[in-house]
């Protein structure tokens, strides 16, 4: 287990977390997320009127604009965008602005590997910002090494770039159980690259929910701390 | 809603099927069928040809569904492979490379043993009806192992060139690759689809049934039961280790009937 990785991380490790919220001043909620190298900006814009055409109007619809460092945006950015939003659509609670549509824009600053599960986070804080009633947060990402950084998913042959959102735990007290698990264990979104055995994949899972409690632990301490500064804006 | 449970007797099935569908496909599965006749677990009978398209290296038409209670389930794609010789990039100079949007990371998988070149990959979706990327993959693999890498050799100026049938003998060029004109695809994977609703799993759903629930799952499997791909994305939360683990059954399942399929699909070529 305490196989050192090239930055001296042992494999549960995760990198350094920053979390900043209402960093840009336009928008209506904001944050910045960043682990290790890995940093994301994340604008929300919303609640506006009305639903985007072919959505359902009876609920919120939700828009994601991914927008990456340089260049224009390609076919992995598309599908970035496509399991960003729904996984934000099962997280947010569509019923309650009915007929409106919410845009989330992703700005990449920095990409050192977990981008997805990066902005993933950046959106849930951003979210938390521009108060949009949402279920639960979702926390994180796994790896069968954690939360890789660039140069070790180059390296990996078949890696297991695994990202599952989760965590429920505060925001929903009673904690509904589903067949003896708690909901803080199921998966919003899993997306895998490369081979893997199956128990290769549940070990996968173990870890990540072990890592997703770290990072919703950080998210809810990062939440509460710059709650003060908050209120204005509710306000 | 409560009243339409009433409903759905005195009405005309086919009203309460647009009325209410979460309902009606609910009342079916509390019967352990689906409106279309199958099981829950069952995928719907699958077809691949090999050799669809006259004139591209290698393709394949894959085919999910049948027609059944005069309902047209079916779900057609077609993948074609052209060869072009081209020079290979810097970084993996001994591989050709595939280009297909969304494939690609999937035949990391398969290893690859051709010469450079690269082979744009198309497929087109001729007939949509759930389930789109199981019937794409298949037709991606359909087409990989009906792949036939044409004669190629060297001409005077050293560069590469494609040989037809006269070229060689008009020419008397020797051709480079004699022997490997097939692809050596050593993992093959497939794909099966899954809906989540509560406590169901529904295998290979329809268009239908894709609309009306949302939660899907895709596991891809290679030959030896490897997990190459586990995709949800967003959706209700899979809560359970137990679920994972049944899609994954009936991902092995439906693996071993279509490994069958295009075992018999390619011996059909070998006899034509």
């Amino acid at each position: 287990m305490d196989i050192d990785r090239e930055d001296g991380r042992t494999r549960n490790q995760l990198r350094p977390l920053a979390c900043t919220r209402g960093v840009l001043h336009r928008a209506h909620g904001s944050a910045s997320w960043s682990q290790g190298d890995t940093k994301v900006l994340a604008a929300v814009y919303g609640p506006k009127a009305g639903a985007k055409k072919n959505e359902n109007p009876e609920k919120a619809c939700i828009e994601v604009i991914w927008k990456p460092k340089t260049g224009q945006i390609g076919k992995l950015e598309k599908e970035y965008e496509m399991i960003l939003k729904r996984t934000l659509q099962s997280i947010i609670i569509l019923t309650v602005n009915p007929n409106t549509t919410t845009s989330v824009v992703v700005q990449v600053v920095n990409d050192d590997g977990a981008l997805l599960v990066c902005a993933i986070n950046a959106a849930c804080a951003a979210l938390v910002d521009a108060g949009i009633p949402m279920k639960h947060l979702a926390g994180e990402d796994e790896h069968v090494i954690l939360d890789p950084t660039k140069l070790e998913v180059q390296k990996m042959k078949g890696f297991a770039y695994l990202v599952f959102p989760n965590s429920v735990r505060s925001v929903l007290p009673e904690g509904s159980l589903a067949k003896g698990e708690p909901v803080e264990h199921g998966i919003i979104t899993s997306v895998t690259h490369g081979v893997m055995s199956v128990e290769g994949y549940f070990n996968c899972l173990d870890r990540g929910r072990a890592a997703s409690a770290r990072l919703s632990d950080f998210l809810r301490r990062s939440l509460q701390s710059q709650l003060p500064g908050d209120s204005s804006k509710a306000g | 809603m409560d009243t339409s449970g009433d409903l759905s007797s005195q009405m005309d099935p086919d009203a309460y099927r647009r009325l209410f569908p979460l309902r009606y496909f609910e009342q079916h599965l509390s019967e352990s069928i689906r409106p279309d006749g199958r099981p829950l677990d069952r995928a719907r009978e699958t077809i691949v040809a090999l050799g669809a398209v006259a004139s591209a290296n290698g393709s394949a038409l894959s085919k999910i569904g049948s027609t059944n209670l005069n309902l047209f389930l079916v779900q057609t794609m077609l993948a074609a492979i052209k060869l072009e010789v081209m020079t290979p990039s810097i970084e993996s100079p001994d591989e050709g490379c595939i280009d297909a949007a969304t494939l690609t990371l999937l035949f990391s998988a398969i290893d690859f043993h051709m010469p450079p070149s690269c082979s744009p990959l198309d497929i087109y979706c001729l007939d949509a009806d759930g389930a789109l990327f199981d019937a794409a993959l298949l037709s991606a693999v359909g087409a990989l192992s009906h792949l036939q890498i044409p004669v190629v050799s060297v001409n005077d100026d050293g560069r590469i060139i494609l040989l037809s049938e006269e070229d060689e003998v008009k020419l008397k060029k020797e051709p480079l690759n004699k022997e490997k004109r097939k692809l050596s695809l050593n993992k093959i994977p497939f794909s099966l689809t899954c809906i989540l609703h509560k406590n169901y799993i529904l295998a290979d759903p329809t268009a239908e049934e894709e609309s009306i629930m949302e939660t899907s799952v895709t596991v891809v499997l290679d030959s030896s039961s490897r997990i190459v791909s586990f995709y949800k994305p967003g959706g209700a939360v899979l809560a359970s280790t137990s679920t994972v683990q049944d899609c994954v059954a009936l991902t092995r399942q439906r693996a071993n009937e279509l490994q069958a399929i295009l075992d018999g699909a390619i011996s059909d070529m070998e006899v034509d």
